[in-house]
């Protein structure tokens, strides 16, 4: 059924729709509403699950944890501040290789204190052995919490959903909201094979000592790398039930184009509508979206940029002192795949809630065509959308 | 005759120190819980001497996490089981007093504000000994450890065990309870009480760390009972707001025959023993044992 929704609600609906028995969450802007609309579900008894209104974000995923490693499904929802509070659990959580899933409304990280969006939050914990997806729209949202459900469990590994704060949480779009006899058939009942329970007792959590941590986290990573495949036959199979997919990287006039523009997140909307005008003149412009970000789909990704001459990188969070995560990413690789990159650039832009315009696209356009003229880059990590006068570095 | 359980849910073989109180405590804490129990531990010695991998000594479902949210992870057990239908299995948090009274002490505070059915134990060895015996806060006054040296200007710990019973307590706890490895059926008494009601129960175990206190590893019990004989340590529960002592001392002994069984007091002059002894004398009166 169609309903005109914002991606709160879309991530709130897609908790209630997989039948989460344990919700444990905080508020903090601009991911409350997720967990209002939880709680009037709970409260309706529209959907049967214990919320637990926890004293932090640290408790929130403490909880979390402890109530997947009991055996149930469970959900959080947190942004920015949260998200760093809870960093710590982030690698534990993934570490014991719980099945979890987490709404992340994107925001930036204080100081200064800011409320508005940016992706600096989640790019701060990419090592946390949390699966990443970023979405475009609320759609998007509402279908990638379902498959991350699936993905989750079947992997044993923790899966984090991000959306951009404001510019998907608090605008309402029209969404397809599936049946939930369709999505019972999508998503199993809930199973962890090593839950906590008397009658078989396990100890989890134990101490790696330096005989065996290495292997754990070896492990660890090549279960995240190997997920890879996983994530693809959720979303294909998906793709069959409900008649939407959306792929690890999605490609937008991509494969030909001279100069493709990248992105994570809602900013692919805008730059889909400047593309669309650059191809409408016949220029060479195309643009590829990163939907997930870790495991780093590098083989797609590379594969799909081998025509690109010019590859620029606009992303809203920044490697202080270096650059962006999904740049510098990017950039290891084509090195990783033994294959001469093309001339790249990377536009730090949008950050705490700064609007990204189709002008600043169009902006890091003519950037790259003036590297593509000249074939050379010469400053790789540039920034969209700078006020120089608040710098002092014009009059 | 009062029994304790011989089932062992707490197998030997563990790398705790010769004379561990904690350990003890662990041992009989299970004795009470039974079989049906999921444990959630903080980290810290218990933790770290009971389960180096492959190996644990918990006979019984059990989850580290971190340091700080014992009581978290409790508490989305506790809301697991509740949605599982297995109302016989209780929820239980343990923690040291670092992992209760300083860094743990929000999620602590949450777990019992909230009404979640979960007991919550610490053992209380008085410092972070897991680290090399730092102090916490539930150090005692005048106490040595590695963060509260003795030196020509700072004399050892200048502060008084935080409360935490009584902060427990304030929050409306149905029960709260102090408890000492030395006095076994007593422990064992309370741990089962807590554990058989329901809603949100703590408790606080008085157990030595022999390296920590600095004591003969043979001695720890001594020392323990020693604690409670002076009235330095103080077996008591609160049961729906009323406070009760389960065990006055016969005759109270002078809080030096405890301080001197410990080099962690040896630094001591008579005049500061005096000055606890009237600490001690004043806690006494205000749980009524004189």
């Amino acid at each position: 059924m169609k309903e005109v929704i914002s991606a709160n609600e879309a991530a709130a609906i897609a908790a209630k729709l997989a039948r989460v028995k344990v919700i444990s969450a905080y508020p903090i802007t601009p991911q409350t509403a997720i967990v209002e609309k939880l709680s009037e579900f709970v409260a309706d008894g529209e959907l049967d699950a214990e919320f637990i209104k926890v004293e932090s974000e640290h408790s929130a995923l403490s909880a979390c944890v402890g109530a997947a490693a009991a055996g149930v499904r469970t959900f959080t929802a947190t942004s920015s501040q949260g998200l760093m509070l809870m960093s710590e659990i982030l690698f534990v959580a993934s570490g014991l290789r719980l099945p979890l899933v987490m709404a992340n409304a994107n925001r930036s990280l204080s100081a200064p204190l800011s409320i508005w969006c940016d992706q600096q939050d989640s790019f701060a914990v990419r090592d946390s052995g949390w699966l990443q997806i970023y979405c475009e729209n609320s759609q998007e949202v509402l279908d990638s919490i379902l498959q991350a459900y699936r993905i989750s469990e079947q992997a044993l590994l923790p899966v984090m959903v991000c959306f951009d704060g404001y510019i998907l949480t608090h605008t309402a779009e029209p969404v397809d909201v599936p049946d939930q006899k369709e999505v019972d058939e999508f998503l199993p009942p809930y199973k962890y094979p090593y839950s906590l329970d008397p009658e078989k007792p396990v100890t989890i959590g134990a101490v790696g000592v330096p005989e065996y941590y290495e292997e754990f986290r070896y492990m660890l990573h090549e279960a995240v790398a190997a997920s890879r495949e996983k994530l693809v036959e959720v979303d294909e199979e998906f793709g069959r039930r409900f008649g939407r997919r959306f792929g690890l990287i999605e490609r937008y006039f991509s494969d030909d184009a001279d100069i493709v523009l990248v992105t994570a997140g809602s900013l692919s909307g805008t730059i889909k509508d400047v593309v669309d005008d650059y191809r409408a003149k016949g220029e060479s412009v195309g643009h590829l979206r990163i939907r997930v970000f870790r495991p780093f789909p590098s083989d797609d990704i590379v594969d799909a940029l081998k025509n690109a001459k010019v590859v620029a990188v606009l992303e809203k969070d920044i490697s202080l002192g270096y650059g962006g995560a999904i740049f510098t990413d990017l950039a290891a690789a084509f090195a990783n795949r033994g294959r001469k990159p093309p001339l790249m650039i990377n536009f730090i832009c949008g950050l705490g809630g700064r609007d990204v315009s189709p002008m600043d696209i169009r902006e890091a356009v003519r950037q790259s065509a003036s590297a593509l003229q000249a074939g050379e880059v010469k400053r790789n990590v540039r920034w969209l959308g700078l006020r120089e006068k608040i710098l002092g570095l014009r009059a | 005759m009062k029994k304790i359980s011989e089932v062992e849910l707490f197998a030997s073989g563990h790398r705790a120190c010769a004379g561990c109180g904690c350990v003890l405590a662990m041992r009989h804490i299970l004795k009470a819980l039974g079989k049906d129990v999921i444990i959630s531990q903080a980290t810290g010695c218990m933790e770290v001497v009971s389960t180096l991998y492959p190996e644990t000594s918990w006979r019984v479902p059990w989850i580290h996490v971190a340091f700080e949210n014992a009581a978290a992870v409790a508490s989305g057990v506790e809301a697991a089981l509740k949605k599982l239908g297995k109302k016989w299995i209780k929820s239980v948090a343990i923690a040291g007093d670092g992992g209760t009274a300083d860094i743990g002490l929000q999620a602590l505070s949450g777990m019992v504000e909230r009404g979640h059915n979960c007991l919550f134990i610490c053992y209380d060895n008085e410092a972070y000994m897991n680290t090399g015996i730092q102090r916490s806060g539930l150090t005692p006054f005048g106490t040595w450890t590695t963060t509260t040296p003795i030196g020509r200007e700072r004399r050892g710990e200048d502060r008084p065990k935080k409360d935490i019973p009584a902060i427990i307590a304030a929050h409306g706890a149905p029960y709260v309870a102090t408890a000492s490895v030395a006095y076994p059926f007593d422990l064992v008494e309370k741990v089962k009480k807590a554990a058989a009601i329901e809603g949100p129960t703590y408790i606080q175990i008085h157990a030595a760390c022999t390296p920590g206190w600095r004591i003969d590893t043979a001695k720890s019990i001594e020392v323990m009972r020693m604690a409670v004989l002076t009235g330095a340590w103080i077996l008591y529960e609160i049961e729906n707001g009323k406070l009760k002592v389960t065990f006055k001392p016969p005759k109270r002994r002078p809080v030096a025959d405890y301080l001197k069984m410990q080099g962690r007091f040896r630094h001591l002059t008579d005049e500061e023993i005096a000055g606890i002894q009237k600490m001690v004398d004043e806690q006494c009166k205000r749980f009524g044992i004189d």
